[in-house]
């Protein structure tokens, strides 16, 4: 973003920098950019493919599909330049949802036997609530008994997953709070709503990233933490509120989800994280943390989720999606991994 | 040697020094990291800290900084006491501190890394990058850094991000700054670049305390000097007048008139063999040594000396084949190695006792007999198998051998004391049998009674026809060797044959060997360095070890 300008050129007193070709440094300062041709050539196969390609209805509905991958993405890639990792936000994406309902919805009357303990109109931000608990049990024990993240957070999604389950008794939920099916189905100025909101929170994430020092923050913490704390950033503090608001994230893209199919099923983002992760990785973002931005990320789901469709429409059968996505993440990897000539480990 | 402080008598009387620190004691559970320790610097001086390893020297920094807490003590900058514990804003207006490691970040640029965390005025106020990196202009122009500010830090040299670090701690308003040995990773030239820079601060009214293992450098900048040895102040002294080897003798708290050192080892003189051991040519790691040739003959023990930086440990690594060097040749009973392989190196010969035994040395939670038979599992049973009787068998040789004491041959390493899992490392590296064992460090962390049983277990792999190299800064380990190679930034410095006094080795490793030594030059000629000229771009000295992880 703004950090990403052409760089001055090196000094006379700096051999080494001098040295550096100055073709593979801006590259390597346009990794985040790296996917943009891949999508336009993806747009021009679909458009030669299907004339239903190029048309309003189609590309809104990618984008409709996108928008709870994305939010999941958007959470995932702020915790991975923070230089964290969590696993749990498959589960939260339904475990969210299906604990607002069940505190909201009447004990009787429904398929599904909720407790009714809150009034209707707090279903989201009940919702919002839950994504924000898990969290920060997350960042608790990750941070404050400084267990291992990967491993917490692979306990959380299992728990949670389960906890899901034993709530929802295993069956879909379809008797949806109003506030969510708004949510998820109304549209504003011709687009789904939950495209604009995915839009507004990409760019509020990219901004923040880019013009604010809390922003700045995530990209010290993630590149070298002692750095930061000796730069006097408060690492944990920053680190926790990052845990949260990506599972809050999650959360929010629980009620879009819900709102949208206007049920929850039992295993609502079950195997989620591992497209969470290739969106995230393919559009830049280091899994050691310190670098890649928001808008990377976005090109990565887009990416994905468009190479499903162009398939779609070119009449691939179905059966061949999952490893057309699987390859297309190696793909993108190594086209990045010599755009930018940066190993990746 | 008492407390010779004879420090600023006349000095401090016009001035009030920058800091002041006096009567510091700290204790990190029963070791006593500094005792009654004190220092005082005044405005635009630059002081010299030197002082063996263990003598206190970081903890004092530690302390300075505000990272850490006396247990006693008082100390005060500009004649005020020191701010709170914790407040960090207020210390680091007063004090920073370069250190070895580096503490910015190398995603980012340079302005940013110059203004971390306070990129802009609030926390919820937009930073404006153009403002940000004119401001860094600004502050790098003012201190003379030749650096642009929309670098990415990652894509300086080593010496340009001091000069970032410097220049930020400056613009804290700092005017005092710790640097902990900003030479080591630097080059000559670096070194000279980087002085002239100082120099140029002092003369802005900046004081620095200079902390360095290379008393050459102590003399070049520095006006005073404070020695600690053994967590004490032992004195503080100008620079000027003061000699080497009264700087020496401080440090090591021997007088140079006394101790003929115990030349056990000058009496064996030995056939040389027709063939040396090991011969290494014109063998060079850009950035870590150039040029070095090497000759270890049949029967010798050699000491290969070096402060931190000075590639000793590096040159040892590459004869075991952790590193790929540029250029150069290494023999072992002048059949050619393979340059930057272990296995080959394993082949031809040569067993090694690596310098971090937790790291590279052992596999912790397994048995005494796995760890010492991990160079020999080809040897232990037919077809690839490793027979359990058989490992046994060889464990209990080796633990005989080296007088391991452990309760059983199954026991884990990481139950043993540290010298004896020391000793099993050094069975892994002699169970081959190699014709040379390179050892860096082998008695680091070890008592003074498996030290002199492994020096003394060297020494007779020696006697037996084969040789030993070891790599180490520590007098005691070096004493038992036949002769002494001492290395001084990536060159060979001097070599002394066995009685060498430790004032002329110390010297020697710290880069002062002066002329007034009875050193023997340069020992051979190297042979033309092109011939076995090796290019490989994927060798990284510095970073994660690639050998010794089974």
């Amino acid at each position: 973003m703004a950090a990403i300008t052409e760089p001055g050129l090196a000094s006379e007193a700096a051999p080494a920098a001098a040295s550096v070709p100055r073709r593979g440094l801006n590259l390597a300062r346009y990794r985040d950019l790296s996917l943009v041709p891949v999508l336009l050539v993806l747009a021009l196969i679909g458009f030669i493919v299907s004339p239903a390609f190029l048309t309003s209805a189609n590309l809104l509905g990618v984008a409709q599909q996108s928008t709870e991958l994305s939010l999941l993405v958007l959470g995932e890639a702020l915790i991975l330049v923070v230089g964290k990792m969590d696993l749990s936000l498959e589960s939260t994406i339904g475990v969210a949802p299906v604990i607002a309902m069940w505190l909201v919805l009447p004990s009787h009357g429904g398929r599904f036997q909720g407790l009714g303990a809150l009034p209707t109109w707090t279903a989201i931000p009940v919702c919002l609530l839950v994504g924000a608990l898990i969290g920060a049990v997350n960042g608790f024990l990750i941070l404050k008994l400084r267990l291992n993240g990967f491993i917490v957070t692979l306990g959380a999604l299992t728990m949670l997953r389960g906890l899901q389950v034993a709530i929802s008794q295993g069956q879909s939920i379809v008797e949806v709070p109003n506030s969510f099916l708004y949510l998820g189905e109304t549209s504003w100025l011709g687009a789904p709503a939950a495209v604009w909101i995915c839009l507004l929170l990409f760019a509020v994430g990219g901004a923040a990233l880019a013009w604010l020092r809390h922003g700045r923050a995530l990209y010290a913490i993630g590149g070298n933490a002692e750095a930061a704390r000796t730069a006097g950033i408060r690492v944990d503090r920053i680190t926790w509120t990052v845990l949260i608001i990506g599972s809050v994230l999650a959360a929010f893209a629980g009620v879009l989800y819900t709102g949208h199919y206007g049920s929850v099923s039992a295993d609502q983002g079950s195997g989620w994280i591992f497209q969470v992760f290739a969106a995230t990785v393919i559009g830049g973002v280091s899994l050691n943390g310190g670098k890649g931005t928001l808008f990377g990320a976005l090109t990565g789901v887009l990416t994905l989720q468009l190479v499903v469709n162009v398939m779609t429409l070119a009449g691939v059968p179905p059966l061949w999606n999952q490893f057309l996505n699987g390859l297309i993440i190696i793909v993108a990897l190594i086209i990045s991994r010599y755009a930018s000539g940066e190993k990746q480990e | 040697m008492a407390d010779t402080a004879q420090a600023p008598a006349a000095q401090a009387v016009a001035t009030v020094p920058v800091v002041e620190a006096a009567g510091i004691t700290k204790r990190f559970g029963a070791t006593v990291a500094l005792r009654d320790a004190k220092i005082a610097i005044d405005p635009g001086e630059s002081h010299a800290l030197v002082g063996r390893n263990g003598a206190g020297k970081s903890t004092l920094v530690s302390v300075l900084t505000g990272i850490q807490q006396p247990d006693t003590g008082t100390l005060s900058f500009s004649g005020k006491p020191a701010p709170a514990f914790g407040d960090t804003d207020a210390w680091r207006s007063r004090v920073a501190c370069v250190y070895q490691r580096s503490t910015v970040i190398g995603g980012l640029t340079v302005a940013e890394n110059l203004f971390l965390n306070r990129q802009s005025e609030g926390g919820f106020r937009p930073i404006r990058w153009k403002a940000l990196r004119a401001r860094a202009e600004a502050l790098l122009a003012e201190y003379g850094v030749d650096v642009s500010p929309t670098a990415r830090i990652a894509d300086l040299t080593v010496e340009q991000r001091q000069f970032v670090e410097i220049a930020r701690a400056l613009s804290f308003g700092a005017r005092f700054i710790i640097l902990d040995e900003p030479t080591a990773k630097l080059d000559a030239r670096g070194i000279e670049r980087l002085f002239t820079k100082l120099r140029g601060l002092q003369e802005q009214g900046v004081a620095f305390l200079f902390i360095s293992h290379h008393l050459q450098e102590v003399y070049e900048l520095c006006t005073r000097v404070t020695v600690y040895r053994d967590a004490r102040h032992i004195l503080t002294a100008p620079v000027e007048g003061l000699g080497h080897d009264a700087l020496v003798e401080a440090m090591t708290g021997e007088s140079s008139a006394a101790d003929p050192v115990v030349a056990a080892a000058a009496s064996r003189r030995r056939t040389v063999g027709s063939q040396p051991v090991l011969e290494v040519r014109g063998l060079t790691l850009p950035g870590v040594y150039t040029d070095l040739s090497l000759t270890v003959q049949a029967g010798e023990v050699v000491g290969l000396a070096g402060a931190t930086a000075s590639g000793n440990v590096q040159l040892g690594e590459t004869v075991a084949g952790l590193h790929r060097p540029r250029a150069g040749r290494l023999a072992v009973r002048g059949r050619t190695v393979r340059l930057g392989d272990i296995p080959a190196a394993l082949a031809a010969g040569i067993g090694f006792v690596p310098e971090d035994r937790h790291l590279q040395g052992l596999v912790p939670e397994r048995s005494v007999a796995e760890n010492a038979t991990l160079t020999v599992t080809d040897q232990l049973g037919p077809f690839g198998t490793v027979l359990p009787s058989r490992t046994r068998d060889f464990a209990r040789r080796m633990i005989e051998d080296l007088d391991i004491k452990t309760p059983d041959a199954a026991t884990p390493v990481s139950a043993l004391s540290g010298g004896n899992q020391q000793k099993v490392v050094v069975a892994r590296a002699l169970a081959t049998e190699p014709e040379l064992v390179v050892a860096i460090r082998p008695t680091n962390g070890v008592d003074i009674k498996s030290k002199e049983f492994l020096l003394g277990r060297f020494r007779r792999h020696a006697e037996q026809g084969r040789a030993a190299l070891i790599v180490s800064d520590e007098l005691d380990d070096l004493r038992t060797c036949d002769r002494v190679v001492t290395m001084f930034h990536g060159r060979i410095a001097a070599e002394y044959p066995a009685g060498w006094t430790d004032e002329q080795l110390v010297a020697a490793m710290e880069g002062i060997a002066g002329t007034e030594h009875p050193t023997q030059p340069r020992p051979t000629d190297p042979t033309d360095p092109t011939d076995a000229t090796e290019t490989e771009h994927e060798h990284d000295p510095k970073g994660p070890r690639h050998g010794g992880h089974h």
